[in-house]
Order: structure tokens, then C-alpha cells, then sequence
């Protein structure tokens, strides 16, 4: 898990500068505050009880006043156009240019598509590094927002408009974030996984995502894909390669080279598939996901399907 | 109506003037004292439900409150400690004191007074009746559409949510009228708005605050009852609504309402610092101006709740500049109490402890506030934990640690009876130091990534025992709050005898008795300056002698 301090991007960096401005100047008007606080309090501390004497009435300082109000006036000039040059390098306008990826925010998981594939991840979303990407974002259904902390800015996702970041990853690796917006229930458990890959790596994972999911060989497989085919999981989710399209919950085409599942909440393995399916609220309230009653020779079937789906 | 007799009771808990007494009130001063227990009564719920909270967050994926329940607390939280807690508690003092402190008997209404009161209290109960009646409001302080739509929220939590809110929204656009008329219509001859207590002042700005934020609110809250029981599309966007409506209404409001809640304390402290220090309160036009400057500027930055929902650079960056501008006047505010203090010869009461400490603990939260107002940082930082360190150290740090200095200070007046001051340090340093150790850390817990509102959190270094110390420091703040009750109640029962003027202050609420009569003043004493009850003890050094020789004192 990076932090704002941890730059991934070369955007993080320009921010990183900002940040780093303006914990100094932060710093310096915190200590002459404390500074002035503590000295004064020292000082001035009424000690001698019997005396009673008033110290001088002094009241207002005309040139005082207005070096008081000038230091301020300047900081924030200087820190506005900071802001304003930093904003306008890190988040220009998108224009037409087409997105890396396209994320839709869902209570409670994310959903990335390709443009140009067909291919969908669900909460692992996988980019190219050297490249400076336009991540554009919606939302299904309320308002989600997406942030990895080490490639900076945030994008609130929001039903009938498209936002847009930029990123331009440094190197390959893991990058975690997590959606920022309440967004009900379980708001807890949206996180992000961003997988970066070298180019040649990533054109490599983009061929195999793009096939259609594996065949399922051994007959427990073979008996879990004809139970999701017809138990309505397919009405719901997409396993491109079969007759399931269903868009309302994560594309599963290749969950099983997933390394986590239910946007965070688990490791992705056998018993924790198992258990989702035996009991979707028992691992996540209010997810989205309706509890079937299988047998457990059902769930062990289609627990060996799904994790067959590399 | 049972009317009072002779001398007020103040803060008593003698039954001997009877509870139909008290309820039937039209006396500023004891429906400011039920303000003021209303403010306590709700703070110790708000506490209550932030402390099961912490516990929930001690540790990681702890599954001791479980989702729904602390999306319900941490929304009762927020809602009642800003609705229920601070908006009473301010118009507690200031129903309390503005009468006084201008040298009149009464409100210009007193019976809006009761019904304002009484329109509050109600709110409040009835949000909190959705517990019973099938669940609280669970979408969050601001509530965000179209999470609190129907088809998101379907439980009627959101509907008291409306109804709550908007009776008390009546009740405090009705008080603040009421406060504007007794300001401007209701000052003792001599009290030029030039003569006016800093604190008469703020109240005066947050009051003309409250009438123009109030009505974008309580629209707001109308619509959203309109689309959830009647199906109307302001907010929903698969009907045609606008998810972002929603924001803009309830921030046109919102952002005021953050000065609406921290002008008061500047007021308080205004009239604390000079006290304590035995010197007038330095700049005092100056201190007035930004007042009223932030009091306008506050209309113009709510956006700056919105950089992260994709306005376009442009409009981000010009509400950048507008809020980081009310940095300015706000800074001009803690360098003229830290002026105040220089020179003076200050006694360190727990009233000025607080105020001393809020210059600090204030200044804090101003700065990670202007970070907010820069638009690249506040796109890293905004809903993380940094926001919730932000705006405790504003809102405990600064109107809290004003209220508090106030309530100290005030105290002795309201009951006619002191604190004990020994106790009272202790409260202080529990306070501070429970209220530092659990906001500090949230500062680093933003900056790590941790999303705010979340019921739990994955085992990542670091965030478990970042958050563990939060939670300890939470339960300080909690035992401190207890200590105060006792503190307060045991005071009430056999404090020592204050007499009119403890604190030897300058202001005409001194000038007559612990606790008032009920007509408050049989004779008020001339007014020609800010500091009127000094100049008529000390007439040989009397403010309004000494423009010429006194550089820049104010006063005719
Ligand atoms: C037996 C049939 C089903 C199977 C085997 C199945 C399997 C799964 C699996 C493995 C996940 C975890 C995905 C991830 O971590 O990205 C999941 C999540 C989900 N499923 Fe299903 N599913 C089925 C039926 C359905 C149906 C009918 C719906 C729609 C009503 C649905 C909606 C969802 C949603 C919304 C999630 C995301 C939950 C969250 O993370 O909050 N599923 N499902
Ligand atoms: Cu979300």
C-alpha cells in the first residue's frame, strides 16, 4: 500500500513537489504560532498576586495590521498559482483522446473494460507503465471515487458523467487504493488492485485476457460450468467464451488468475469461493449477490470451475 | 403561565421553581440555559455513538458493530454533533448573553424565542426516533444523492433525517431573527454598533449567515422528501435527476455553515483573551472586519467540496482561489489575539487555557484546511482520514475550545455559583491530550490511503495500531466529557458563591447580579465604549478618554 508520499507516477511527482512547498510554509506559520503562543503565555503570565496593576491598554497598530494581513495575502498568492500550474500540468483537459481503460464504479466492486477489447476485469485493472494514460470513470449506480494513493489525484465517479485522471506509471508492480466516496454498506470493501506491467508484458496479459475463458476439463469443472449456465449466476455475470453475459456483477472469465476477490475482502481460494457461494451476506452484508441454496457437491463444482478459469 | 419569581434560578438544579417553570419559559436566560443542557444532553449521545465506533476500528476487520449499524452511527454522529451539539450550544450563549451583553431585558420575541428552543428539541428526538422506527439515517452527515434516494436507502431513516432537520432548520432561521431585531433594534443608549462586544458582533454575522445558508438547506431536504415519498426527479439520474444537485444545495449551505458554527467561538474568545489578559482585545476593527469579511466570502468557496466530482479546472481553480482567500482574514483573527495576549498580564483561568490552546490546536486545522483549498492536494486528501482530522481540529479545536473557554467563563454568571478550578485543569489537560492523540494520527492515516467512513479496514502496516491509538485517545476525550458533567453538576450543588463580577470583566452582563434578575438590569450604566463596566470602575482610565493619548483606541 503506497502512500501520497510514495510517487508511482510521474503526475505523483509534480504533486509530491506541491505537497512537500507546502508542508514547509505549513510548518513554518504552525512554529511561529506555537512559538509566539508559548512565549507570550510565558511572558506575560500575570504571576504577583497583590499586584494589580494594569499593563498598558494598547489596542490596534495600524502598520502591524497590515503586515499582518500582507505576510497571508502573499502565501496564498504564491501557493494559488502553485495550484493552478500544477493542476493545469497533471490534469489537462481529455479532449477525445480514447482511455486506457474505462472504469464503472458498483456498490461494491469495480468494473474496468478495455477499449478497443473486449476484455473486462473486475478490481484488478491491468496498465501499461511509460505511458501517460487516460483512466476515465462512471458509476452504475452512486457516486464512487477512485484513488490510488501513489498515482495522486482522484476522480469521484458519478452516475451519467465521465471524469477522467491521467497516470503515467513508473514502474511495473502492485498499486493498491480504494474507493473514497460513502457509497453505502459496504464502502469498506471497494479496493483497488492496479497491476502495472512492462509494455511488452502487458500487451502479453491484454492477448491472453482477450480468449475466451478456459474449458473446463475434469467432470467436476465440466459439472460447475452447467450449473452456472443455468443457476442464473449467468443472468448476472459475463464468462466470455459461454452463453453467460450478464453485466450486473464482475466479469469471471478468468477469475482464477485472480488474486483476490470480493474487491479486497479475501484471498482468492477455494474455500473462500466456497464459502461466497454457500453464503454471499455471511462474507459481505448487502452485497448484491443472492444467496442460492446448492448442495455441497454443487458448490464444490462450481468452486473447481471457477478456479479453473485462468 | 407560571412566571418566575424574584431572581432567576440560573443554572440550578433547585426543584423549587418547578419543571412547568422551565418548560413554559419565555425568559432569554433560561431558555439559553436549556440550549445549553440540550447541547450536553446530545453531546453525550454523539460521544456515546463515536466511542462504539472506535472500538469497531481498534483493530482491523473487527466485526463487533458490523456495517449497517456504523454507517447508522457514524451518520447520527455527524448529524447530531453539528445539528444538535453546536447549533444549540451557540444559540445557547448567545440567547443567553446577547440581551445582556447589550443592555436589554429581553429577546425582541421572547415567545419565537421558546418556539425556537422548543423546534430544536424537537428535531433532534424525532431524528432519533428512526432508531425505533425502523432505522437511522445511514447515508452520512451530507447524505450524498443518490445514495439517499429511495432505491438506495430504502429504510425510512433518511425521511427523519429530512423532517428532523428541517424543524430544527425553522427553529434556528427563527432564533437568528430574532437575534438580528434584538441586535439592531435592542441596544442601550450609548451602544454604537462601534461599541459592540466582539461577541454581539460574530453573532450578529452568524445570524444574517444562518437566514441566507439556511433556505438552500431546508430546500434541499424538501425536494429530497419530495423524490423519495412522491417520486419527484430532482436527484435521481435514471429518472432524469442530478446527482450533483444535490451536492451544490446542500454545500451552498454547508459551507457556511462551517463559519455559521466557528464565528460564535471567535466571539467568545474576543471577549476571553482580553479579559485575561487585562487588556482591550487588540485590533478590534480589524477582528470585526474579518469577521464580517468571512461571514461573505463563505457564500463563495463550497465548491471546494466539489474539486474531486469533475467541474473542469476552471471552475476548480476559482474557487481555489476564493477559499484559500478566507485564509487571510482568518489568520488576521489569531494574530490579533496572539497581539492581545503580548503585553497584557494574563491569568491563566481554564477559561484562558482553552483559549490559549485554541490558538494552536486552531491554527492546525486552518492549515490542513487550506491544503484542502489547493486543488491538486485536496485531490489526494479529500474523503480520507485527513478530512476527518481537518475538521475535528476545526470544529473541537476551535469552536469546541471556544465553547468551552466560554462555558468557563460564563459559568460563574449563568449560576451565580464558580468551578472548582483544580477539577477543571484536569479536565483541560484530559481534553487536549485525549483530543491530540486521536486526531494527530488521522492526519498520517489520510495520507496512507485510509478512505473515511469505512466500518473496517485491511491489516496493512501501520493501520491497525495508528488506529488503535486514535481509538485510546477517543476514550480520553470520553472520560474527560464525563469529568466535565461531574465537574458542572457538583458546582451546581455547592460551588462557592461567585458574586457579580469574579473575573473583574469589562462587559455590562458583569454589571449586575450571579445569576440575573429576571428583569435583567434595574439601571444600566453608560455606554460609550467597548469595555464600558471598566471605564465606569476605572473612570480616570476610561477608554473613551483616551483617543488622543492611547494610540488607536477605539471608543467615541
Ligand atoms: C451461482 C451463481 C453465481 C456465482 C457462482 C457467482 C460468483 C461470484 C463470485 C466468484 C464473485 C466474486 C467476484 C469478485 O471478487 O470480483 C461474485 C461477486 C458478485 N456477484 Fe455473483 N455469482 C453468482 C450469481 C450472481 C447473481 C445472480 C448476481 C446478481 C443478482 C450476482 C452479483 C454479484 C455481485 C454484485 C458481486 C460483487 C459483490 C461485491 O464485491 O460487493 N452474482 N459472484
Ligand atoms: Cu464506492
Amino acid at each position: 500500500m503506497g502512500s501520497i508520499f510514495s510517487t508511482a507516477t510521474v503526475e505523483a511527482e509534480r504533486l509530491h513537489t506541491l505537497d512537500l512547498y507546502f508542508i514547509i510554509a505549513a510548518s513554518v506559520v504552525l512554529l511561529t504560532v506555537i512559538g509566539a503562543t508559548t512565549y507570550f503565555s510565558l511572558k506575560y503570565r500575570h504571576r504577583d498576586h497583590d499586584d494589580h496593576a494594569e499593563p498598558l491598554q494598547t489596542s490596534s497598530n495600524l502598520k502591524l495590521e497590515s503586515v499582518l494581513v500582507g505576510i497571508p495575502a502573499l502565501m496564498v498568492l504564491a501557493f494559488f498559482f502553485l495550484s493552478f500550474n500544477t493542476t493545469k500540468a497533471v490534469l489537462p483537459p481529455a479532449g477525445d483522446s480514447v482511455p486506457a481503460v474505462r472504469i464503472t464504479g458498483h456498490q461494491w466492486w469495480w468494473q474496468a473494460s478495455y477499449p478497443g477489447t473486449d476484455v473486462q476485469t473486475a478490481n484488478e485493472i491491468h496498465l501499461p507503465i511509460g505511458r501517460h494514460l487516460l483512466i476515465e470513470g462512471t458509476s452504475a449506480d452512486v457516486i464512487h471515487d477512485w484513488w490510488v494513493p501513489s498515482f495522486g489525484d482522484k476522480m469521484d465517479v458519478i452516475p451519467g458523467l465521465h471524469n477522467h485522471v491521467w497516470a503515467t506509471i513508473k514502474e511495473p508492480g502492485v498499486y493498491e487504493g480504494a474507493c473514497n466516496e460513502f457509497c453505502g454498506q459496504q464502502h469498506a470493501w471497494m479496493r483497488i488492485r492496479v497491476v502495472a506491467h512492462t509494455p511488452a508484458d502487458y500487451e502479453r496479459w491484454l492477448a491472453a485476457a482477450a480468449q475466451p475463458a478456459a474449458e473446463p476439463t475434469d467432470r467436476l469443472a465440466q459439472a460447475g460450468a452447467q450449473v452456472f449456465a443455468r443457476a442464473a449466476c449467468s443472468s448476472c455475470h459475463q464468462i466470455r467464451g459461454t452463453a453467460a453475459h450478464g453485466q450486473q456483477g464482475p466479469d469471471l472469465t478468468h477469475f482464477g488468475s485472480r488474486e483476490t476477490m470480493l474487491a479486497g475482502l479475501l484471498p482468492n481460494n477455494e474455500s473462500n469461493l466456497a464459502n461466497w457461494l454457500r453464503n454471499p451476506q455471511a462474507l459481505k452484508p448487502g452485497a448484491h449477490m443472492p444467496r442460492f441454496i446448492f448442495a455441497p457437491d454443487t458448490i464444490r463444482a462450481l468452486t473447481a470451475y471457477l478456479a479453473g478459469l485462468k | 403561565m407560571p412566571e418566575p419569581v424574584e431572581a432567576l434560578p440560573g443554572l440550578s438544579l433547585d426543584t423549587d421553581q418547578g419543571l412547568l417553570q422551565w418548560i413554559s419559559s419565555v425568559d432569554h436566560k433560561q431558555l439559553g440555559i436549556m440550549y445549553l443542557w440540550t447541547a450536553l444532553a446530545f453531546m453525550l449521545v454523539g460521544g456515546a455513538e463515536i466511542l462504539l465506533i472506535r472500538i469497531q476500528l481498534a483493530v482491523p476487520r473487527n466485526t463487533f458493530l458490523g456495517p449497517e449499524m456504523y454507517n447508522e452511527l457514524f451518520t447520527m454522529h455527524g448529524t447530531t454533533m453539528i445539528f444538535f451539539v453546536a447549533m444549540p450550544a451557540i444559540f445557547g450563549f448567545a440567547t443567553y448573553l446577547v440581551p445582556l451583553m447589550i443592555g436589554a431585558n429581553d429577546m425582541a420575541f421572547p415567545r419565537l424565542n421558546a418556539l425556537s428552543l422548543w423546534l430544536t428539541i424537537f428535531g433532534g428526538l424525532l431524528m432519533y426516533f428512526s432508531f425505533l422506527a425502523g432505522g437511522a439515517p445511514n447515508a452520512g452527515w451530507f447524505n450524498y444523492a443518490p445514495l439517499n434516494g429511495y432505491n438506495y436507502s430504502s429504510q425510512p431513516g433518511i425521511d427523519y433525517y429530512c423532517a428532523g432537520l428541517l424543524l430544527g432548520g425553522i427553529g434556528t432561521v427563527s432564533a437568528s431573527i430574532n437575534l438580528i431585531v434584538t441586535i439592531l433594534r435592542y441596544r442601550t443608549a450609548g451602544m454604537a454598533l462601534h461599541n459592540m462586544p466582539v461577541f454581539v458582533w460574530m453573532m450578529l454575522v452568524t445570524a444574517c449567515l444562518v437566514i441566507a445558508a439556511f433556505p438552500s438547506l431546508n430546500a434541499a431536504l424538501a425536494m429530497l422528501l419530495l423524490d423519495r415519498r412522491l417520486h419527484a426527479h430532482f436527484f435521481e439520474v435514471h429518472d432524469g435527476g442530478s446527482a450533483l444537485l444535490w451536492q451544490h444545495l446542500f454545500w451552498l449551505f454547508g459551507h457556511p455553515e462551517v463559519y455559521i458554527v466557528i464565528l460564535p467561538s471567535f466571539g467568545i474568545l474576543s471577549e476571553v483573551f482580553s479579559v485575561y489578559s487585562r487588556k482591550p482585545v487588540f485590533g478590534y476593527v480589524f477582528i470585526v472586519g474579518s469577521g464580517i469579511a468571512i461571514g461573505l466570502l463563505a457564500f463563495g468557496v463550497w465548491v471546494h467540496h466539489m474539486f474531486a466530482v469533475g467541474l473542469g479546472n476552471t471552475a476548480n481553480n476559482f474557487f481555489a482561489a476564493s477559499s484559500m482567500l478566507i485564509g487571510v482574514p482568518t489568520g488576521v483573527k489569531v494574530f490579533n489575539w496572539l497581539a492581545t495576549m503580548r503585553g497584557g498580564s494574563i491569568r491563566f483561568t481554564t477559561s484562558m487555557m482553552f483559549a490559549t490552546s485554541f490558538l494552536v490546536e486552531f491554527t492546525i486545522g486552518g492549515l490542513s484546511g487550506i491544503a484542502f483549498a489547493i486543488v491538486p492536494i485536496d485531490l489526494q486528501l479529500t474523503d480520507t482520514y485527513f478530512v476527518v482530522a481537518h475538521l475535528h481540529y476545526v470544529l473541537i479545536g476551535g469552536t469546541l475550545f471556544g465553547l468551552l473557554a466560554g462555558l468557563f467563563y460564563w459559568f460563574p454568571k449563568m449560576s451565580g455559583r464558580m468551578l472548582n478550578e483544580r477539577l477543571s485543569n484536569w479536565f483541560f489537560w484530559l481534553f487536549v491530550v485525549g483530543f491530540n492523540v486521536t486526531f494527530m494520527i488521522q492526519h498520517v492515516l489520510g495520507t496512507l490511503g485510509m478512505p473515511r467512513r469505512v466500518y473496517t479496514y485491511p491489516d496493512l502496516p501501520g493501520w491497525g495500531t495508528l488506529n488503535l491509538l486514535s481509538s485510546i485517545g477517543g476514550f480520553l476525550m470520553g472520560a474527560a466529557m464525563l469529568l466535565l458533567v461531574y465537574i458542572i453538576v457538583q458546582a451546581l450543588r455547592s460551588g462557592p458563591r461567585a458574586g457579580a463580577d469574579p473575573w473583574d470583566a469589562y462587559t455590562l452582563e458583569w454589571t449586575t447580579t450571579s445569576p440575573p434578575p429576571l428583569q435583567n438590569f434595574d439601571r444600566v450604566i453608560p455606554v460609550a465604549s467597548v469595555r464600558p463596566f471598566r471605564d465606569f470602575k476605572m473612570p480616570h482610565d476610561a477608554d473613551h478618554k483616551e483617543v488622543g493619548k492611547r494610540k488607536g483606541i477605539y471608543g467615541k
